[in-house]
Protein backbone atom coordinates (compact mmCIF):
# COMPACT_ATOMS: atom_id res chain seq x y z
CA UNK A 1 0.00 0.00 0.00
CA UNK A 2 1.34 3.45 -0.75
CA UNK A 3 2.37 6.20 1.82
CA UNK A 4 0.26 8.49 0.45
CA UNK A 5 -2.68 8.13 -1.94
CA UNK A 6 -4.19 11.38 -3.69
CA UNK A 7 -7.32 9.80 -5.67
CA UNK A 8 -9.09 12.44 -8.26
CA UNK A 9 -8.24 15.45 -5.75
CA UNK A 10 -10.12 18.63 -7.13
CA UNK A 11 -9.76 22.20 -5.77
CA UNK A 12 -8.88 25.56 -5.79
CA UNK A 13 -7.93 28.66 -3.75
CA UNK A 14 -10.99 30.76 -4.52
CA UNK A 15 -14.30 29.79 -6.02
CA UNK A 16 -12.92 28.32 -8.86
CA UNK A 17 -10.68 25.01 -9.24
CA UNK A 18 -7.06 24.65 -10.17
CA UNK A 19 -6.98 20.79 -9.93
CA UNK A 20 -9.27 19.16 -11.61
CA UNK A 21 -8.79 15.71 -10.73
CA UNK A 22 -5.31 14.79 -9.80
CA UNK A 23 -4.07 11.31 -8.68
CA UNK A 24 -0.75 10.44 -7.19
CA UNK A 25 1.08 7.84 -5.03
CA UNK A 26 4.21 7.84 -3.68
CA UNK A 27 5.47 4.72 -1.85
CA UNK A 28 7.34 4.25 0.97
CA UNK A 29 10.84 5.17 0.33
CA UNK A 30 10.31 6.39 -2.88
CA UNK A 31 11.26 9.17 -5.10
CA UNK A 32 8.54 10.82 -6.88
CA UNK A 33 8.63 14.12 -9.30
CA UNK A 34 6.01 16.12 -10.35
CA UNK A 35 7.20 17.95 -13.62
CA UNK A 36 5.38 20.58 -16.31
CA UNK A 37 4.93 23.65 -17.12
CA UNK A 38 4.61 27.06 -15.06
CA UNK A 39 0.89 27.44 -13.96
CA UNK A 40 0.02 23.81 -14.08
CA UNK A 41 -0.75 22.93 -10.74
CA UNK A 42 2.14 21.38 -9.42
CA UNK A 43 2.84 23.45 -6.24
CA UNK A 44 -0.95 23.57 -5.85
CA UNK A 45 -1.32 19.75 -6.07
CA UNK A 46 1.48 20.03 -3.43
CA UNK A 47 -0.68 22.58 -0.83
CA UNK A 48 -3.36 20.32 -0.97
CA UNK A 49 -1.72 17.45 0.48
CA UNK A 50 -0.55 19.92 3.54
CA UNK A 51 -4.41 21.19 4.11
CA UNK A 52 -3.42 24.65 2.50
CA UNK A 53 -6.75 24.86 -0.07
CA UNK A 54 -10.09 24.21 -0.29
CA UNK A 55 -10.27 20.39 -1.45
CA UNK A 56 -14.00 19.93 -2.94
CA UNK A 57 -13.37 16.61 -4.36
CA UNK A 58 -11.33 13.89 -4.62
CA UNK A 59 -9.35 12.05 -1.58
CA UNK A 60 -6.16 12.41 0.29
CA UNK A 61 -4.88 9.26 2.45
CA UNK A 62 -1.72 9.06 4.43
CA UNK A 63 -0.10 6.11 6.01
CA UNK A 64 -3.80 4.61 5.99
CA UNK A 65 -5.81 7.22 7.30
CA UNK A 66 -7.93 9.72 5.41
CA UNK A 67 -6.31 13.50 5.83
CA UNK A 68 -8.48 15.02 3.39
CA UNK A 69 -9.41 18.45 4.73
CA UNK A 70 -7.23 18.37 7.69
CA UNK A 71 -5.90 21.69 8.83
CA UNK A 72 -1.63 21.62 8.38
CA UNK A 73 -0.34 21.49 12.02
CA UNK A 74 -2.30 18.46 12.72
CA UNK A 75 -0.62 16.97 9.02
CA UNK A 76 2.91 17.78 10.18
CA UNK A 77 2.27 15.85 13.36
CA UNK A 78 1.55 12.75 11.25
CA UNK A 79 4.66 12.93 9.93
CA UNK A 80 4.25 14.78 6.75
CA UNK A 81 6.65 18.35 6.33
CA UNK A 82 6.46 20.72 3.63
CA UNK A 83 9.46 22.84 2.12
CA UNK A 84 7.74 25.70 0.43
CA UNK A 85 8.87 26.83 -3.75
CA UNK A 86 8.99 30.51 -1.71
CA UNK A 87 9.51 32.22 1.29
CA UNK A 88 11.12 28.65 3.14
CA UNK A 89 13.16 29.87 5.92
CA UNK A 90 12.73 32.64 8.56
CA UNK A 91 15.03 35.17 7.33
CA UNK A 92 15.66 37.19 10.59
CA UNK A 93 15.89 33.77 13.00
CA UNK A 94 19.42 32.53 12.86
CA UNK A 95 20.43 28.97 10.96
CA UNK A 96 20.09 26.93 13.86
CA UNK A 97 16.99 29.16 15.56
CA UNK A 98 15.58 27.81 11.90
CA UNK A 99 15.95 24.44 13.11
CA UNK A 100 14.32 25.03 16.27
CA UNK A 101 11.00 25.62 15.21
CA UNK A 102 11.05 22.80 12.85
CA UNK A 103 11.22 21.02 15.90
CA UNK A 104 8.83 22.82 17.53
CA UNK A 105 6.33 20.53 17.99
CA UNK A 106 8.56 17.97 19.43
CA UNK A 107 9.98 17.77 23.30
CA UNK A 108 12.82 16.28 25.04
CA UNK A 109 16.07 15.62 23.91
CA UNK A 110 16.60 16.90 20.43
CA UNK A 111 20.61 16.65 20.61
CA UNK A 112 20.37 13.57 17.65
CA UNK A 113 18.23 15.77 15.76
CA UNK A 114 20.30 18.73 15.12
CA UNK A 115 23.71 16.34 15.07
CA UNK A 116 21.58 14.25 12.14
CA UNK A 117 21.07 17.80 10.47
CA UNK A 118 24.08 19.28 10.52
CA UNK A 119 25.53 15.82 9.29
CA UNK A 120 23.59 15.83 6.16
CA UNK A 121 24.87 19.62 5.98
CA UNK A 122 27.68 20.27 7.26
CA UNK A 123 28.26 23.86 5.88
CA UNK A 124 25.64 24.99 7.73
CA UNK A 125 27.55 24.27 10.62
CA UNK A 126 29.87 26.96 10.46
CA UNK A 127 27.03 29.25 9.62
CA UNK A 128 24.67 28.01 12.59
CA UNK A 129 24.43 31.86 14.42
CA UNK A 130 24.41 33.78 10.93
CA UNK A 131 20.87 34.87 9.77
CA UNK A 132 19.17 32.67 7.80
CA UNK A 133 18.07 35.27 5.53
CA UNK A 134 21.97 36.21 4.98
CA UNK A 135 22.94 33.29 3.50
CA UNK A 136 23.04 32.27 -0.65
CA UNK A 137 20.01 30.97 -2.61
CA UNK A 138 21.69 27.48 -1.86
CA UNK A 139 22.36 27.80 1.22
CA UNK A 140 19.28 29.17 2.47
CA UNK A 141 17.35 25.71 0.50
CA UNK A 142 19.10 23.98 2.95
CA UNK A 143 18.12 25.68 5.75
CA UNK A 144 14.36 24.98 4.25
CA UNK A 145 15.16 21.18 4.18
CA UNK A 146 16.54 21.18 7.30
CA UNK A 147 13.55 22.70 9.28
CA UNK A 148 11.78 20.50 7.85
CA UNK A 149 13.37 17.50 7.96
CA UNK A 150 13.76 18.19 12.21
CA UNK A 151 10.52 16.68 12.76
CA UNK A 152 11.39 13.33 11.32
CA UNK A 153 8.78 12.90 8.90
CA UNK A 154 8.15 10.39 6.93
CA UNK A 155 7.21 12.41 3.75
CA UNK A 156 8.75 15.21 2.70
CA UNK A 157 7.37 17.58 -0.22
CA UNK A 158 9.89 19.41 -1.75
CA UNK A 159 8.66 22.44 -3.84
CA UNK A 160 11.21 23.37 -6.68
CA UNK A 161 14.34 22.73 -4.26
CA UNK A 162 16.98 23.80 -7.44
CA UNK A 163 15.04 26.72 -8.73
CA UNK A 164 17.60 29.93 -9.34
CA UNK A 165 20.61 27.32 -7.90
CA UNK A 166 23.88 26.78 -9.65
CA UNK A 167 24.54 23.50 -11.22
CA UNK A 168 27.30 22.47 -8.61
CA UNK A 169 24.13 23.41 -5.70
CA UNK A 170 21.78 21.65 -7.71
CA UNK A 171 23.47 18.46 -7.86
CA UNK A 172 24.40 19.13 -4.34
CA UNK A 173 20.60 19.35 -3.31
CA UNK A 174 20.14 15.87 -5.42
CA UNK A 175 22.52 14.25 -3.65
CA UNK A 176 21.17 15.33 -0.34
CA UNK A 177 17.30 14.39 -1.40
CA UNK A 178 18.70 10.97 -2.22
CA UNK A 179 20.66 11.04 1.10
CA UNK A 180 17.43 11.74 3.12
CA UNK A 181 15.48 8.96 0.95
CA UNK A 182 18.08 6.35 2.04
CA UNK A 183 17.73 6.97 5.51
CA UNK A 184 14.12 5.64 5.01
CA UNK A 185 11.98 8.88 4.13
CA UNK A 186 10.15 8.90 1.38
CA UNK A 187 9.65 12.29 -1.29
CA UNK A 188 7.49 14.19 -3.28
CA UNK A 189 9.47 16.69 -5.57
CA UNK A 190 8.28 19.23 -7.70
CA UNK A 191 11.06 19.93 -10.44
CA UNK A 192 11.15 22.76 -13.06
CA UNK A 193 15.18 20.95 -14.25
CA UNK A 194 13.03 18.25 -15.71
CA UNK A 195 15.37 16.22 -17.16
CA UNK A 196 17.30 16.02 -14.50
CA UNK A 197 14.90 15.40 -12.01
CA UNK A 198 13.24 12.40 -13.73
CA UNK A 199 17.05 10.65 -14.60
CA UNK A 200 17.37 10.02 -10.57
CA UNK A 201 14.01 9.53 -9.24
CA UNK A 202 11.54 6.57 -9.14
CA UNK A 203 8.98 7.37 -10.69
CA UNK A 204 7.46 10.92 -12.35
CA UNK A 205 4.16 12.93 -12.74
CA UNK A 206 3.59 15.06 -15.85
CA UNK A 207 0.99 17.91 -14.77
CA UNK A 208 -0.63 20.13 -17.08
CA UNK A 209 -3.86 22.22 -16.81
CA UNK A 210 -4.69 20.90 -13.35
CA UNK A 211 -4.48 17.28 -14.35
CA UNK A 212 -2.59 14.38 -14.87
CA UNK A 213 -1.12 13.57 -17.67
CA UNK A 214 1.45 11.29 -17.72
CA UNK A 215 3.03 9.28 -15.33
CA UNK A 216 5.82 6.55 -15.02
CA UNK A 217 9.07 5.35 -13.83
CA UNK A 218 11.66 8.24 -14.65
CA UNK A 219 13.35 6.72 -17.27
CA UNK A 220 10.19 5.80 -19.46
CA UNK A 221 9.24 9.38 -19.29
CA UNK A 222 12.04 10.38 -20.15
CA UNK A 223 12.00 8.35 -23.33
CA UNK A 224 8.31 9.10 -24.00
CA UNK A 225 8.41 11.14 -27.11
CA UNK A 226 5.29 13.28 -26.41
CA UNK A 227 6.98 14.32 -23.06
CA UNK A 228 9.97 15.27 -24.39
CA UNK A 229 8.76 17.20 -26.99
CA UNK A 230 5.91 18.81 -24.88
CA UNK A 231 8.08 19.55 -21.43
CA UNK A 232 11.34 18.49 -21.88
CA UNK A 233 12.28 21.04 -24.32
CA UNK A 234 12.46 18.45 -27.19
CA UNK B 1 22.39 77.60 29.32
CA UNK B 2 25.43 75.19 30.85
CA UNK B 3 26.46 72.47 30.74
CA UNK B 4 24.87 70.93 33.99
CA UNK B 5 21.53 72.91 32.56
CA UNK B 6 21.33 71.63 29.38
CA UNK B 7 21.33 67.86 30.98
CA UNK B 8 19.10 68.49 33.94
CA UNK B 9 16.58 70.41 31.78
CA UNK B 10 16.54 69.06 28.71
CA UNK B 11 18.32 65.83 27.72
CA UNK B 12 17.20 63.81 31.02
CA UNK B 13 13.30 64.41 30.66
CA UNK B 14 14.16 64.14 27.39
CA UNK B 15 15.72 60.21 27.94
CA UNK B 16 12.62 60.00 30.78
CA UNK B 17 10.05 60.74 28.76
CA UNK B 18 11.93 58.90 25.54
CA UNK B 19 12.34 55.22 27.55
CA UNK B 20 7.87 55.67 28.08
CA UNK B 21 7.36 56.27 24.83
CA UNK B 22 10.43 53.48 24.16
CA UNK B 23 7.68 51.37 25.63
CA UNK B 24 4.53 52.17 24.18
CA UNK B 25 6.28 52.06 20.84
CA UNK B 26 7.34 48.13 21.58
CA UNK B 27 3.62 47.16 22.40
CA UNK B 28 3.09 48.89 18.83
CA UNK B 29 5.52 47.37 17.01
CA UNK B 30 4.49 43.97 17.85
CA UNK B 31 1.07 44.01 17.08
CA UNK B 32 2.22 45.80 14.02
CA UNK B 33 4.59 42.96 13.28
CA UNK B 34 2.97 39.62 14.27
CA UNK B 35 -0.80 40.56 14.16
CA UNK B 36 -0.15 42.69 11.24
CA UNK B 37 -2.47 45.74 11.88
CA UNK B 38 -1.75 49.63 13.04
CA UNK B 39 -3.73 49.39 17.13
CA UNK B 40 -4.98 52.13 17.58
CA UNK B 41 -5.99 52.34 20.76
CA UNK B 42 -3.09 51.87 22.25
CA UNK B 43 -2.79 55.02 23.76
CA UNK B 44 -5.95 54.61 25.78
CA UNK B 45 -5.13 50.88 26.60
CA UNK B 46 -2.09 53.11 28.60
CA UNK B 47 -4.89 55.13 30.04
CA UNK B 48 -7.15 52.71 31.48
CA UNK B 49 -3.63 50.67 32.71
CA UNK B 50 -3.08 54.04 34.59
CA UNK B 51 -5.91 54.83 36.31
CA UNK B 52 -6.39 51.07 37.35
CA UNK B 53 -3.07 51.50 39.00
CA UNK B 54 -4.83 54.94 40.34
CA UNK B 55 -7.50 52.40 41.70
CA UNK B 56 -5.28 50.26 43.24
CA UNK B 57 -3.35 53.55 44.77
CA UNK B 58 -6.30 54.79 46.18
CA UNK B 59 -7.47 51.65 47.57
CA UNK B 60 -3.56 52.25 49.88
CA UNK B 61 -1.21 50.49 47.64
CA UNK B 62 1.81 51.92 47.06
CA UNK B 63 2.20 53.07 43.48
CA UNK B 64 5.23 50.69 42.40
CA UNK B 65 3.61 48.05 43.85
CA UNK B 66 0.39 48.75 41.87
CA UNK B 67 2.18 48.96 38.91
CA UNK B 68 2.98 44.87 37.98
CA UNK B 69 -0.77 44.45 39.66
CA UNK B 70 -2.22 46.83 36.84
CA UNK B 71 0.07 45.21 34.26
CA UNK B 72 -1.46 41.56 34.92
CA UNK B 73 -5.04 43.38 34.71
CA UNK B 74 -4.82 44.88 31.47
CA UNK B 75 -2.90 41.88 29.93
CA UNK B 76 -6.33 39.99 30.82
CA UNK B 77 -7.96 43.24 29.93
CA UNK B 78 -5.95 43.15 26.38
CA UNK B 79 -6.85 39.43 25.11
CA UNK B 80 -10.60 40.09 26.34
CA UNK B 81 -10.80 42.74 23.95
CA UNK B 82 -8.86 40.59 21.02
CA UNK B 83 -11.43 38.02 21.81
CA UNK B 84 -14.22 40.29 21.71
CA UNK B 85 -13.39 42.60 18.72
CA UNK B 86 -10.48 41.81 16.72
CA UNK B 87 -10.72 38.19 16.61
CA UNK B 88 -13.87 38.33 14.41
CA UNK B 89 -12.30 40.66 12.04
CA UNK B 90 -9.19 38.40 11.22
CA UNK B 91 -10.61 37.32 8.12
CA UNK B 92 -11.12 40.33 7.10
CA UNK B 93 -9.08 43.01 5.06
CA UNK B 94 -6.64 44.18 7.97
CA UNK B 95 -8.05 48.34 7.11
CA UNK B 96 -11.32 47.20 8.99
CA UNK B 97 -9.54 45.89 12.55
CA UNK B 98 -7.18 49.31 12.34
CA UNK B 99 -10.87 50.96 12.09
CA UNK B 100 -12.18 48.85 14.78
CA UNK B 101 -9.34 49.65 17.15
CA UNK B 102 -10.22 53.32 16.61
CA UNK B 103 -13.80 52.53 17.91
CA UNK B 104 -11.93 50.02 21.11
CA UNK B 105 -10.04 53.57 21.59
CA UNK B 106 -13.03 55.46 22.41
CA UNK B 107 -14.95 52.91 24.07
CA UNK B 108 -11.89 52.38 26.39
CA UNK B 109 -11.24 56.37 27.13
CA UNK B 110 -15.34 56.40 27.80
CA UNK B 111 -14.74 53.96 30.48
CA UNK B 112 -12.37 56.05 32.13
CA UNK B 113 -14.11 58.98 31.94
CA UNK B 114 -17.25 57.34 33.37
CA UNK B 115 -15.52 55.60 36.02
CA UNK B 116 -12.41 58.17 37.14
CA UNK B 117 -14.36 61.49 35.90
CA UNK B 118 -12.36 63.55 33.42
CA UNK B 119 -11.02 65.60 35.67
CA UNK B 120 -6.71 65.27 35.80
CA UNK B 121 -5.55 63.29 38.76
CA UNK B 122 -2.52 61.95 40.54
CA UNK B 123 -0.82 59.04 42.07
CA UNK B 124 0.80 61.30 45.23
CA UNK B 125 0.18 65.22 45.48
CA UNK B 126 2.57 66.91 46.91
CA UNK B 127 5.82 68.44 45.84
CA UNK B 128 8.99 66.19 45.01
CA UNK B 129 12.31 67.70 45.17
CA UNK B 130 15.04 65.86 43.08
CA UNK B 131 18.25 64.52 44.57
CA UNK B 132 21.43 65.53 43.40
CA UNK B 133 23.79 62.67 41.88
CA UNK B 134 27.23 64.62 40.53
CA UNK B 135 25.39 67.45 39.41
CA UNK B 136 22.73 65.80 37.93
CA UNK B 137 19.26 66.18 39.48
CA UNK B 138 16.79 62.58 39.26
CA UNK B 139 13.73 62.21 41.40
CA UNK B 140 13.06 59.02 42.31
CA UNK B 141 9.86 58.55 40.65
CA UNK B 142 12.59 59.37 37.10
CA UNK B 143 15.32 56.56 38.73
CA UNK B 144 12.40 53.99 38.99
CA UNK B 145 11.29 54.86 35.36
CA UNK B 146 14.03 54.36 33.92
CA UNK B 147 15.20 51.22 36.21
CA UNK B 148 11.49 50.07 35.38
CA UNK B 149 12.30 50.47 31.41
CA UNK B 150 15.58 48.85 31.51
CA UNK B 151 13.95 46.17 33.45
CA UNK B 152 10.81 45.44 31.03
CA UNK B 153 13.19 45.94 27.76
CA UNK B 154 15.80 43.21 29.36
CA UNK B 155 12.99 40.72 30.15
CA UNK B 156 11.65 40.79 26.97
CA UNK B 157 14.48 40.94 25.08
CA UNK B 158 15.47 37.43 26.67
CA UNK B 159 12.35 36.34 26.56
CA UNK B 160 11.86 36.74 22.65
CA UNK B 161 15.65 35.58 22.37
CA UNK B 162 15.49 32.12 24.28
CA UNK B 163 12.48 31.34 25.09
CA UNK B 164 10.48 28.49 23.12
CA UNK B 165 7.04 30.94 22.71
CA UNK B 166 9.43 33.65 22.09
CA UNK B 167 10.77 32.37 19.29
CA UNK B 168 7.50 31.40 18.08
CA UNK B 169 6.52 35.14 18.52
CA UNK B 170 9.32 36.00 16.19
CA UNK B 171 8.60 33.39 14.10
CA UNK B 172 5.25 34.26 13.60
CA UNK B 173 6.85 38.14 12.45
CA UNK B 174 9.03 36.91 10.54
CA UNK B 175 6.98 34.34 8.01
CA UNK B 176 3.52 33.67 9.66
CA UNK B 177 2.95 31.20 7.24
CA UNK B 178 5.89 29.03 7.43
CA UNK B 179 5.52 29.27 11.50
CA UNK B 180 2.43 27.56 10.97
CA UNK B 181 3.75 25.17 8.51
CA UNK B 182 6.15 24.44 11.61
CA UNK B 183 3.14 23.92 13.85
CA UNK B 184 3.36 26.94 15.47
CA UNK B 185 -0.80 27.92 17.02
CA UNK B 186 -1.51 31.04 15.76
CA UNK B 187 -4.49 31.55 18.60
CA UNK B 188 -1.90 31.53 20.99
CA UNK B 189 0.83 33.32 19.68
CA UNK B 190 -1.60 36.09 19.53
CA UNK B 191 -2.73 35.65 22.95
CA UNK B 192 0.64 35.71 24.23
CA UNK B 193 0.87 39.10 21.89
CA UNK B 194 -2.07 40.65 23.66
CA UNK B 195 -1.17 39.44 27.18
CA UNK B 196 2.89 41.84 26.41
CA UNK B 197 1.14 44.24 24.63
CA UNK B 198 -1.78 44.99 27.19
CA UNK B 199 0.86 44.91 29.95
CA UNK B 200 3.00 46.96 28.81
CA UNK B 201 0.37 49.63 27.79
CA UNK B 202 -0.08 49.38 31.55
CA UNK B 203 3.20 50.00 32.09
CA UNK B 204 3.71 53.05 29.74
CA UNK B 205 0.35 54.83 31.07
CA UNK B 206 1.61 54.18 34.36
CA UNK B 207 4.92 55.79 34.41
CA UNK B 208 3.16 59.34 32.33
CA UNK B 209 0.74 59.54 35.39
CA UNK B 210 3.89 58.99 37.93
CA UNK B 211 6.01 61.42 35.98
CA UNK B 212 2.94 64.09 35.64
CA UNK B 213 -0.73 63.88 36.08
CA UNK B 214 -3.30 61.62 34.67
CA UNK B 215 -6.15 62.31 32.58
CA UNK B 216 -8.62 60.51 30.34
CA UNK B 217 -6.75 61.49 26.96
CA UNK B 218 -3.12 61.39 28.21
CA UNK B 219 -2.85 57.80 26.49
CA UNK B 220 -4.52 59.67 23.03
CA UNK B 221 -1.61 62.72 23.33
CA UNK B 222 1.04 59.98 23.24
CA UNK B 223 -0.45 57.48 20.20
CA UNK B 224 1.55 59.68 17.59
CA UNK B 225 4.97 59.95 19.32
CA UNK B 226 4.57 56.20 20.28
CA UNK B 227 3.77 55.63 16.72
CA UNK B 228 6.58 57.68 14.96
CA UNK B 229 8.78 55.99 17.50
CA UNK B 230 8.16 52.51 16.38
CA UNK B 231 8.30 53.34 12.77
CA UNK B 232 11.16 55.25 13.13
CA UNK B 233 12.88 52.22 14.58
CA UNK B 234 11.87 49.89 12.26
CA UNK B 235 8.51 47.98 12.36
CA UNK B 236 8.58 44.98 13.76
CA UNK B 237 12.27 45.39 15.45
CA UNK B 238 12.28 46.20 19.58
CA UNK B 239 15.70 47.52 19.67
CA UNK B 240 14.34 49.83 17.24
CA UNK B 241 11.26 50.82 18.99
CA UNK B 242 13.79 51.55 22.01
CA UNK B 243 15.70 53.26 20.03
CA UNK B 244 12.79 55.56 17.92
CA UNK B 245 11.36 56.40 21.21
CA UNK B 246 14.41 57.33 22.96
CA UNK B 247 15.05 59.86 19.77
CA UNK B 248 11.27 60.96 19.54
CA UNK B 249 11.66 61.92 23.49
CA UNK B 250 14.45 63.92 23.45
CA UNK B 251 14.13 65.44 20.29
CA UNK B 252 10.56 66.81 21.69
CA UNK B 253 12.44 68.24 24.79
CA UNK B 254 15.09 69.66 22.27
CA UNK B 255 12.21 70.95 20.36
CA UNK B 256 12.06 74.02 21.99
CA UNK B 257 15.61 75.38 20.41
CA UNK B 258 14.09 75.76 17.46
CA UNK B 259 10.09 75.91 17.60
CA UNK B 260 8.02 77.78 20.18
CA UNK B 261 6.98 75.83 23.31
CA UNK B 262 3.16 75.39 22.19
CA UNK B 263 4.65 73.16 18.76
CA UNK B 264 6.67 70.36 20.90
CA UNK B 265 3.54 67.85 19.89
CA UNK B 266 4.45 68.29 16.42
CA UNK B 267 7.76 67.33 16.71
CA UNK B 268 6.68 63.71 16.45
CA UNK B 269 4.86 64.33 13.58
CA UNK B 270 7.91 66.03 12.07
CA UNK B 271 9.84 63.33 12.65
CA UNK B 272 7.14 60.64 11.30
CA UNK B 273 6.88 62.45 7.69
CA UNK B 274 10.76 62.71 7.68
CA UNK B 275 11.75 58.83 8.28
CA UNK B 276 8.70 57.86 5.86
CA UNK B 277 10.18 59.80 3.00
CA UNK B 278 14.22 59.06 3.69
CA UNK B 279 14.06 55.35 4.91
CA UNK B 280 10.54 54.28 5.09
CA UNK B 281 11.52 51.04 6.54
CA UNK B 282 13.06 52.53 9.59
CA UNK B 283 16.63 53.04 10.85
CA UNK B 284 16.79 49.12 11.73
CA UNK B 285 15.04 47.65 8.76
CA UNK B 286 11.91 46.75 9.47
CA UNK B 287 9.34 45.21 7.41
CA UNK B 288 7.67 47.29 4.48
CA UNK B 289 4.51 49.08 5.72
N1 LIG C 1 -2.39 31.69 -3.63
C1 LIG C 1 -3.06 31.62 -4.82
N2 LIG C 1 -4.28 32.21 -4.94
C2 LIG C 1 -4.97 32.14 -6.11
N3 LIG C 1 -4.54 31.52 -7.21
C3 LIG C 1 -3.34 30.91 -7.17
C4 LIG C 1 -2.54 30.95 -5.96
N4 LIG C 1 -1.39 30.27 -6.21
C5 LIG C 1 -1.47 29.85 -7.49
N5 LIG C 1 -2.64 30.21 -8.06
C6 LIG C 1 -3.06 29.88 -9.44
O1 LIG C 1 -3.15 28.49 -9.56
C7 LIG C 1 -2.63 28.04 -10.79
C8 LIG C 1 -1.58 26.98 -10.56
O2 LIG C 1 -0.50 27.56 -9.85
P1 LIG C 1 0.69 26.73 -9.23
O3 LIG C 1 1.48 27.66 -8.38
O4 LIG C 1 0.18 25.50 -8.61
O5 LIG C 1 1.52 26.35 -10.52
P2 LIG C 1 2.93 25.63 -10.62
O6 LIG C 1 2.74 24.46 -11.50
O7 LIG C 1 3.50 25.40 -9.29
O8 LIG C 1 3.77 26.73 -11.40
P3 LIG C 1 5.30 27.18 -11.25
O9 LIG C 1 6.09 26.26 -12.08
O10 LIG C 1 5.30 28.57 -11.79
O11 LIG C 1 5.65 27.13 -9.80
C9 LIG C 1 -2.11 29.27 -11.52
O12 LIG C 1 -3.08 29.64 -12.46
C10 LIG C 1 -2.00 30.31 -10.46
O13 LIG C 1 -2.28 31.58 -10.96
MG1 LIG D 1 5.06 26.13 -8.23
Amino acid sequence: MALLDMKDVRGGYGDADVLHGVSMRVGEREIVVIVGPNGAGKSTAMKSVFGLLTVRGGSIVFDGEDITGWAPDRIVQRGICYVPQVDNVFREMTVHENFEMGAFLRRGDLSAAYDRIYGLFPDLKAKRRNLAGDLSGGQRQMVAMGRALMLDPKLLLLDEPTAGLSPKYMEQIFQITRDVRDAGVSILLVEQHAKQALAFCDRGYVLATGANRHEGSGQALLADREVAEMFLGG
Amino acid sequence: MTLMDFLNFHLVPGIVLGSIYAVGAIGITLVFGILRFAHFAHGDMATLGAFIALALVTAGIDPWRALPIAMAVMAVVAIGVDKLFYDYLKARPKIVTVMASLGVALMLRAVVQVVFGVDPRTYASGIVRPDDYFGILLRDRELYTLAAVVLIVIGLTLFLRHSRWGKAMRAMSDNPDLARLSGVDNRKVTMLTWAIVGALCAASGFMLGINNELHSMMGWQVLLPMFAAAILGGVGRVEGAVLGGLIVGIAEEMSIFILPAQYKAATAFVLLLLILLVRPRGLLNGKVL
